[in-house]
């Protein structure tokens, strides 16, 4: 297959697939066949893509021009396809997942769901692989409108109160910021393409710099930087295969992948850092803020959202440090933060499906009736800390160099302070799955479905295996920042 | 030989098909009639469009008698645009009539709505084509007479005040209008546009041209329901068939803005007179006027036609803000707008239309659950109103575009911001459809809807397909525009 039919075909894939899928509705097997099926070619057209990018080639494809000048243009980068592999590798896995879920909780509207899941997935890789602002713009808003009704599912008036938080938020925040950044960037540059080194020095001053920089960075509101963060919780209404995969990889990972590419191909890394110093800020501010949030909710699903969106800023704190090994580090993060947290995901959705238990209070001795789901939770919740072996150390560490290397001292406090954060709330979880003595009087229960503890048990040994088969992406991610791999 | 005539034909053949429809009576037959002047008008406006895009402005002078003195049809890019707009609608919106009229008015009035649409389609029409500022009035009242007959046909009682509060607000806005016009004659001698433009220029005494700009701009204000002369309007949509609060919400307030922009710039844009006065900054506050009040009173209304009716009027405040911003961009979104507003609401008129049908009912609180019962149509309802927001990939994403650079370009950093944040508005009122469509349980007293007969459904559907095509692919929408705005300029003396 050449590069630019793969290119089309990633987004396309989903797409049919979602066709077939409602065409399906009726024989719900040959519905989930076609879903994973989808999935696997997805994942293996992106994979086709692997061996030319790190060669070097850059393929792109240019399909329309809604506006003259500014094309609906997909290109092929090294951060794209890092975060192209990783969403589609983790759809076939979630959609294993989703299949005992979504049947062991007796869900409605399976066919809409599996259908907006593929949807979802066809605006993520147009987001991965958006050559221009535009198409990144086009793709990003397509993608909170795919999402939506899975936020949305179960149709009671929590959800649509959560529907609207997500709906709202998202939408001010990329109408009103996001949008009119897309257009002042194409009247100070006159062009909307992603290039290496970026498209505005010299075009604006300084403080023009800081305004636009805003603009963009709270217009992205899938990245979830505070005060823009409450979606996220919010969206956590949906059943746990979306939490898991949408909200834990491709929603937000979009968000943050939307600020490593602003940042590294719009500014630029030549980009004078006092306009970033106030990121940095922000960043620190929501790691800290987020986290100390989580470790105050007994809900474990929030708690694993503030969890996420105090990730989410590590990577945002790692582009404001603007040195190319902190770029190489977000990139990176964008990869292990997505197996740990989906695997925490799981877990948690896997609990609900067979004890019914939403909250961190209740789970005391879990761990003996559910080892392998437990373990899998422990092995996620290790990596987000940033322990070794699990993934979550390596993206950190680097964090770290690169803070200290650029001589970030408050980055570096923020960092070293949220990892104890960040331990004082997964770990008391692990502590009462397996050491406390579960609550008399429960009623007896083992591991989830099979699919589930499948799924579960993938992601949980890509976390650990990361490190040992680490080139592939520390290779893509230290092409990005421009570090000769 | 006919191509040479065709900006007569455009006008003339559905002109003729009305008394033919009288004649025939027969109702099967007035719709055949009617569809196929329709798309023969479709026809001739591409053509035209296409001719002068290849050879530039056509002027033709009806019944031979050369311009000043006989009465001049000018087709430039603008005209072609406009008239490309109003028989795609009227072409569109006629297949849908055949069971939507069937269903809403008595047998025996059948035909004579068919021949009332031939008239006013002639008169929308004729006032696009003309370069006569008197025969654009006669078109003007062919139009509005035949709308408040139109209108009155509604089901309800209440269409009757709708189309008696119309024709009284109408009848004063052509009366204004007429008086602007004879001063503007007392003072140039002339009625034909390109030469009172060049007339004007000399004349130096301006307070009667004022008294007229400020006369013509109210008259067209009132039939474009330009905020606060928008009055008529809500009742006259909700009140009136279905297909007709379609075909008007469509083409009859854009017309009127066409008229609008064609006396702004080819007429007064070579005088100094929009200097002397503040007319961009009066424009200016109403149109921001209409568009913060109206999406604000659109968000509570229960009607959905209602909502969509001061949807309206918000949008054409968008399209009068472009206008009033008078720079290429700003011009490219207002004439961009009248068709990316035309073809989406037009859509959601029409699948609001058949939720009339089968429901019986537009209130919001009555159509709980009916994503259920009728997926399509509620399907199509959020498309197109994605399309409304300016949703990236829709029509209405072009203008949103094209309307913030221009304020950008302009400097006007809070008139961006005021575009971008009352666009969440939209979202307000759509979201709500949506919710009640698809996250409420249809209730006990719920119709047992099925979906619309394909006669309405294809058509509708059309539209809310040209909504997103026409935001994917815009030569037509925006290159053919840039072109019809740089001649406005250009006329504007810049």
């Amino acid at each position: 297959m050449s590069p630019e039919i793969a290119i089309v075909a990633a987004i396309a894939l989903p797409l049919c697939g979602a066709v077939l899928i409602a065409a399906c509705h009726r024989v719900p097997n040959l519905r989930e066949a076609v879903t994973l099926l989808t999935a696997a070619a997805l994942f293996l057209t992106v994979a086709t893509l692997v061996p030319g990018t790190l060669a070097g080639e850059l393929p792109a494809v240019r399909l329309l021009e809604p506006l003259p000048g500014v094309a609906i243009a997909l290109r092929v980068e090294p951060l794209g396809l890092l975060f192209a592999l990783v969403a589609s590798l983790l759809w076939i896995v979630s959609s294993v997942y989703s299949i005992g879920y979504m049947r062991g909780n007796g869900e409605a509207h399976q066919t809409r769901f599996y259908v907006c899941f593929a949807l979802a997935l066809a605006s993520t890789m147009g987001v991965a692989f958006a050559g221009n602002l535009l198409t990144l713009f086009f793709f990003y808003e397509a993608l909170t409108f795919a999402t939506y009704p899975l936020v949305t599912h179960h149709g009671d008036a929590e959800a649509r109160q959560g529907g609207r938080t997500y709906l709202g938020v998202l939408l001010l925040t990329s109408t009103v910021f996001l949008f009119p950044a897309v257009v002042w960037t194409w009247l100070a540059a006159g062009t909307l393409d992603f290039v290496p080194g970026g498209i505005l020095a010299g075009k604006l001053s300084g403080t023009e710099v800081t305004l636009l920089l805003a603009l963009f960075m709270f217009g992205i509101g899938k990245a979830a930087l505070m005060p823009f963060h409450r979606w996220l919780p919010a969206a956590m209404v949906a059943p746990a295969p979306v939490s898991a995969l949408l909200h834990a990889v491709a929603v937000v990972k979009a968000g943050v992948f939307a600020v490593i590419k602003i940042a590294v191909y719009i500014f630029g890394l030549g980009a004078s850092g006092a306009s970033f110093d106030w990121l940095i800020y922000i960043a620190g501010f929501t790691i800290l803020a987020a986290s100390i949030v989580a470790l105050r909710s007994d809900n474990l699903k929030r708690r694993l959202a503030y969890s996420t969106v105090s990730q989410l800023s590590y990577i945002v704190l790692a582009v404001a440090v603007l040195a190319p090994l902190s770029i190489a580090a977000a990139a990176l993060h964008v990869a292990s933060h997505a197996f740990g947290k989906i695997t925490l995901f799981f877990a948690a959705g896997a609990i609900y499906t067979v004890s019914g238990k939403t909250e961190v209070s209740q789970l005391d001795g879990i761990g003996r009736r559910m080892p392998l789901t437990m373990a899998a939770f422990s092995i996620g919740a290790l990596s987000l800390i940033g322990i070794p072996p699990a993934a979550g150390f390596l993206s950190k560490w680097m964090m770290f160099q690169g803070a200290a290397s650029a001589a970030h001292w408050t980055a570096l406090a923020v960092l070293a302070a949220s990892t104890l954060l960040n331990a004082a709330y997964f770990l008391p979880i692990v502590h009462a799955a397996f050491l406390r003595a579960p609550s008399p009087g429960e009623v007896p229960h083992g591991e989830a479905s099979w699919t589930m503890v499948t799924a579960m048990a993938f992601t949980a040994a890509v976390t650990v295996a990361l490190p040992f088969a680490i080139a592939l992406p520390l290779g893509l991610a230290r092409m990005v920042a421009g570090i000769s791999p | 030989m006919i191509a040479e005539h065709l900006p007569a034909l455009q006008v003339v053949v559905p002109l003729i098909c009305a008394p033919v429809i009288v004649l025939v009576r027969h109702r099967g037959a007035a719709w055949a009639v009617a569809t196929l002047a329709s798309w023969a008008a479709l026809a001739m406006a591409i053509a035209l469009a296409v001719k002068v895009s290849q050879s530039g402005t056509l002027s033709y002078a009806i019944g031979s008698w050369p311009p000043p003195w006989g009465i001049e049809y000018r087709v430039d890019a603008l005209n072609a645009f406009v008239l490309v707009l109003v028989s795609l609608i009227g072409s569109i919106v006629m297949p849908y009539a055949k069971v939507s009229v069937a269903a809403e008015l008595p047998q025996e009035q059948e035909y004579l709505f068919y021949a009332l649409y031939c008239l006013c389609l002639s008169g929308l029409l004729g006032i696009a084509i003309t370069g006569d500022l008197f025969n654009l009035f006669v078109f003007l009242e062919i139009s509005s007479l035949s709308t408040y007959v139109l209108i009155a046909l509604g089901r309800r009682r209440q269409a009757l005040t709708a189309a008696y509060q119309y024709l009284v607000m109408g009848t004063i806005g052509a009366t204004f209008y007429v008086i602007g016009i004879g001063l503007l004659y007392l003072m140039t001698g002339t009625l034909n546009m390109a030469d009172m433009a060049q007339r004007l220029a000399q004349v130096t005494e301006t307070r009667p041209l004022i008294a007229a700009l400020a006369f013509i701009t109210v008259g067209i204000g009132l039939k474009l329901a330009l905020f606060p002369l928008h009055q008529w309007l809500p009742n006259a949509y909700a009140f009136a068939p279905s297909v007709v609060t379609a075909f008007l919400a469509a083409t009859a307030t854009k017309v009127s803005v066409y008229a609008l922009i064609r006396f702004n710039f080819t007429v007064f844009g070579g005088t100094p007179l929009l200097g002397e006065v503040p007319f961009h900054e009066l424009l200016m506050v109403v149109s921001i006027a209409a568009i913060v009040t109206m999406s604000l009173v659109a968000l509570y209304q229960d009607d959905l036609k209602r909502m969509l009716a001061y949807s309206s009027v918000a949008q054409i405040g968008y399209i009068t803000l472009g206008v009033s911003l008078a720079n290429p961009s700003g011009l490219t979104a207002a004439i961009a707008h009248l068709f990316n507003h035309g073809i989406t609401k037009g859509a959601l008129f029409l699948l609001v239309g058949t939720l009339a049908l089968r429901c019986g009912d537009t209130r919001l609180s009555q159509l709980s659950g009916i994503a259920s019962r009728m997926p399509l149509t509620a399907f199509g309802v959020v498309l197109s109103g994605l399309s409304l927001i300016g949703i990236p990939g829709t029509a209405g994403f072009i203008t949103k575009w094209y309307l913030v650079r221009a304020c950008l370009e302009n400097g006007s950093w809070w008139l961006a911001a005021l575009v971008v944040a009352t666009a969440l508005i939209a979202v307000g009122y759509v979201w709500r459809f949506v919710e009640t469509a698809y996250l409420k349980a249809p209730g006990p007293q719920a119709p047992r809807a099925g979906e619309t007969p394909p006669w309405m459904l294809v058509p509708a559907w059309l539209l809310v397909a040209a909504c997103i095509y026409f935001g994917l692919e815009t030569s037509f929408n925006v290159g053919y525009v840039v072109e019809a705005a740089k001649l406005l300029l250009a006329q504007g003396g810049g």
